[in-house]
């Protein structure tokens, strides 16, 4: 077995669970001041991920800790081209980690709006950069053997900027969704409408990523090639649909369940459509980082899949355990009456 | 200044930062999963009240843990992508391993702690926190395997224009790792033990809730005991392989100038790094350094003046932390000898200004932490990876001087800042008692 293969696809579905799992957080951060008109809503919207952001956080931890151990020079290059959007990346992660923790700790109005900015912000920035990174990606950075050529400025292109919007509306819809299910009442209906209303607009945000992608980038080549992998972006569409159908039909869990499947497979689509490259160049095709050119020695390749294999499973039993634990609703009156609640 | 001094200098403030809550992490989760276990064995509401109280302070210092933990693993690449290409195939291992053991245990289980009083057994929650006082050292043990590949390179060799790991096993049986790791889990259980110790001491001083801190005393002062020795213990056995390994580093923390042989320790000296020599230096104990180094009195200790001018640490940093932080874990350990007396005999409120010196002695231990860490990395200096690497050669290419400069005044600010937040915060909740330090609720304790 082609172990390059293997970690390429750990490396998709990393990420692809990363955004599934932090962006229903990431877009009810964005959302909690909309959606909660009193404290105690936003309390309530802030405590429906309570337990588990911190855990969904750290599949990007491992995203990154595993492009390091598995393709370092993807890694050193990756981080250090893109130093600025991922510096404020890291700033939003940073904030709205500590908001999280913070908010509740005084009763003052106005330390608690201070940290709702916070939460907004800190949520909608690396959400927009999340985007604009991978549309970059997809498109290929301005690198060749002498390095990088690129700025700020020059990330945020047109494409760059329609996939940062398109990871913010998908964020947003999903988020919409997580509160919806996750809350009762007033709070709840109000999210479901909320997701009802953001799909118009996330529905043309896709279309538009789509259609440009064809001009920007050369995803779709490996598409042409062999069109059985059509069906990860048939899979996103469908499942976007289905979102809007399952909403129509009032089932929004299943909603929620369609949404995640969207997330996946526009992360599915864009990997799928970058091999073997990780980060092709847009200037010379042979100094396109590869899956090959970019690896780890085979035995440090051998020792991380024997690793992965053995404790990912593990984590995920542990997780699914933890959701299981944490299903329901969250009310007014468990949070009021948790004294640990944020 | 240049992109390497300021990406140095940034890496050590997010590192030192990073690091003012890491140690409390590593300690105050084994301290808080005993008090449950005491809570779940005896069914006594005073330990869950104890688990309650100090997890509240444990949660405000782990959420800056966490989120500075993240840039670590950023920089590596951001500022280090020549370090981070050139020893990727090993380094990058024990980083990705940290994030799949340790890291989603410990934020998964904190999240069942946190939140979940109700919502699993009473013998689970306290599972749950030993899960996270676990993965909280696993984590910490994984760290110190890279940061010991760093300090003591093995199992690999240089191909294909990089380090590639050829024995895994010699990466994580690294004994300079180990030793690291055994050093600073105990170092951060120290530091929790003071913790405890100083926060309850004030409470004793007001005289409220005296049972309660009485108890949380007692308990943290067997810890601090307990950790502060082994500290003692396992620096000596970190400080004699460091003699063997880094003889450079070895050199600059005792300011040895010249090579000798049965090399006296000098309880006094202050080091000339213009001169290459000693300002002063007096009441030698013969041999006692040779006999440290090497178990044999008569064992030559290399002088700084033998390695080549631009292989050499800077002394006076390295010298001066070592020597203090020497001193205060010798402080710790009397100190806490002394709490546990007077705390075993009931005899701690009758002595005021002891209690008054723990409530000021917090701070101490986080400041032999990071002292340690000066001398760890400052003595490595100029290498990256101990005669592998230099840290000059190993900043990125890409970065200019305004990138750089950005996100060290941006850390400074966001960090000065949470930092700041932080604190007010732990000392605010540690000084309300147990009944009062919960929020968003207006009635008075409920279990």
């Amino acid at each position: 077995m082609d172990l390059h293969i293997v970690w390429f696809v750990l490396w998709g579905v990393l990420w692809g669970v990363y955004f599934m799992l932090d962006g229903f957080v990431l877009g009810a951060g964005m959302l909690h001041r909309v959606l909660g008109k009193t404290d105690m809503d936003r309390r309530i919207v802030i405590n429906s991920f309570g337990p588990v952001w911190d855990g969904n956080e750290v599949w990007l931890v491992t995203a990154g800790g595993a492009t390091f151990a598995a393709f370092p020079t993807t890694y050193a290059l990756m981080f250090s081209y893109l130093y600025t959007p991922l510096l404020l990346l890291l700033f939003g992660l940073i904030v709205r980690g500590v908001s999280f923790e913070f908010r509740s700790k005084e009763e003052s109005a106005t330390w608690r709006g201070c940290w709702d900015w916070a939460i907004v912000l800190s949520s909608f920035v690396p959400a927009l950069l999340f985007g604009v990174a991978f549309g970059n990606i997809f498109a290929g950075l301005p690198m060749d053997q002498a390095g990088y050529h690129g700025s700020l400025i020059a990330l945020l292109n047109p494409y760059g900027i329609v996939s940062g919007l398109l990871f913010v509306m998908l964020f947003l819809e999903h988020g919409a969704l997580y509160v919806a299910v996750k809350t009762v009442g007033d709070l709840s209906r109000r999210a479901e409408s909320l997701a009802r209303t953001l799909w118009v607009p996330l529905l043309v945000v896709a279309v538009a990523f789509l259609g440009y992608t064809n001009f920007a980038t050369k995803l779709y080549d490996n598409y042409m090639k062999a069109p059985v992998l059509l069906v990860a972006p048939l899979l996103a569409v469908a499942a976007l649909v289905g979102t809007r159908l399952l909403l129509g039909a009032g089932n929004t869990l299943a909603a929620f369940a369609a949404s995640c499947v969207t997330i996946l497979g526009v992360v599915g689509t864009g990997v799928i459509g970058l091999f073997p490259n990780l980060i092709p160049s847009s200037m010379d095709a042979l100094s396109s980082l590869t899956i090959y050119n970019s690896s780890s020695s085979e035995y440090t390749l051998q020792i991380m899949t024997g690793v992965a294999f053995t404790f990912v499973p593990v984590v995920i039993l542990y997780k699914i355990w933890v959701y299981r634990v944490f299903r329901g609703r969250v009310t007014a009156e468990a949070v009021a009456a948790d004294h640990e609640a944020y | 200044m240049d992109v390497l001094t300021l990406s140095r200098l940034q890496f050590a403030i997010t590192c030192m930062f990073h690091f003012i809550f890491v140690p409390l992490t590593l300690g105050l989760s084994v301290l808080v999963a005993m008090m449950e276990t005491r809570y779940v064995l005896t069914g006594n509401e005073m330990y869950k009240r104890m688990t309650k109280f100090w997890g509240k302070l444990f949660l405000i210092n782990f959420a800056l843990g966490v989120v500075t933990g993240i840039t670590m693993e950023f920089q590596f690449g951001m500022n280090w992508a020549e370090y981070s290409r050139y020893v990727g195939d090993i380094f990058g291992a024990p980083l990705a391993i940290e994030a799949t053991v340790a890291f989603f245990m410990e934020s998964v289980f904190i999240g069942v702690w946190a939140f979940g009083w109700d919502k699993v057994s009473k013998r689970f929650h306290a599972v749950s926190i030993w899960l996270v006082a676990l993965a909280t050292n696993l984590s910490g043990l994984w760290i110190l395997l890279a940061n010991g590949w760093m300090q003591h390179p093995v199992g690999y060799v240089l191909r294909n224009g990089r380090a590639e790991m050829v024995d895994f096993m010699a990466l994580i049986t690294n004994p300079f790792g180990l030793l690291k790791f055994g050093h600073q889990i105990v170092s951060g259980y120290t530091v929790a033990g003071f913790f405890v110790m100083g926060v309850s001491a004030y409470h004793l001083l007001k005289a409220r809730n005296r049972d309660f801190f009485k108890a949380s005393f007692g308990m943290a002062a067997v810890f601090a005991l307990v950790a502060s020795i082994m500290v003692g213990v396992i620096g000596d056995f970190h400080a004699a392989d460091v003699a063997k390994t880094q003889p450079a580093k070895f050199a600059a923390m005792e300011a040895v100038w010249n090579s000798c042989n049965n090399a006296p320790m000098h309880l006094i000296a202050f080091p000339d790094e213009k001169n290459e020599c000693n300002l002063v230096t007096a009441l030698p104990v013969p041999g006692l350094l040779s006999f440290l180094a090497f178990h044999d009195t008569n064992a030559q200790i290399r002088g700084i003046t033998s390695f080549p001018k631009d292989e050499r640490p800077p002394v006076l940093p390295v010298f001066l932390s070592f020597r203090l932080m020497v001193g205060l874990g010798t402080l710790f350990i009397l100190l806490s000898a002394a709490a546990l007396f007077l705390s075993k005999n009931g005899l701690l409120e009758k002595y005021p200004l002891f209690l008054k010196l723990l409530v000021l002695c917090i701070p101490l231990p986080y400041i032999a932490n990071q002292l340690g860490w000066v001398v760890s990395e400052v003595g490595r200096q100029p290498w990256i990876v101990y005669g592998i690497m230099k840290t000059s050669d190993g900043v990125s290419k890409s970065l200019d001087m305004s990138q750089v400069i950005g996100s060290l005044l941006g850390f400074t600010l966001l960090y000065g800042l949470l930092g700041f937040v932080d604190i007010y915060l732990l000392a605010k909740f540690a000084r309300k008692g147990p009944e009062e330090s919960h929020v968003g609720a207006s009635n008075a304790f409920r279990n």
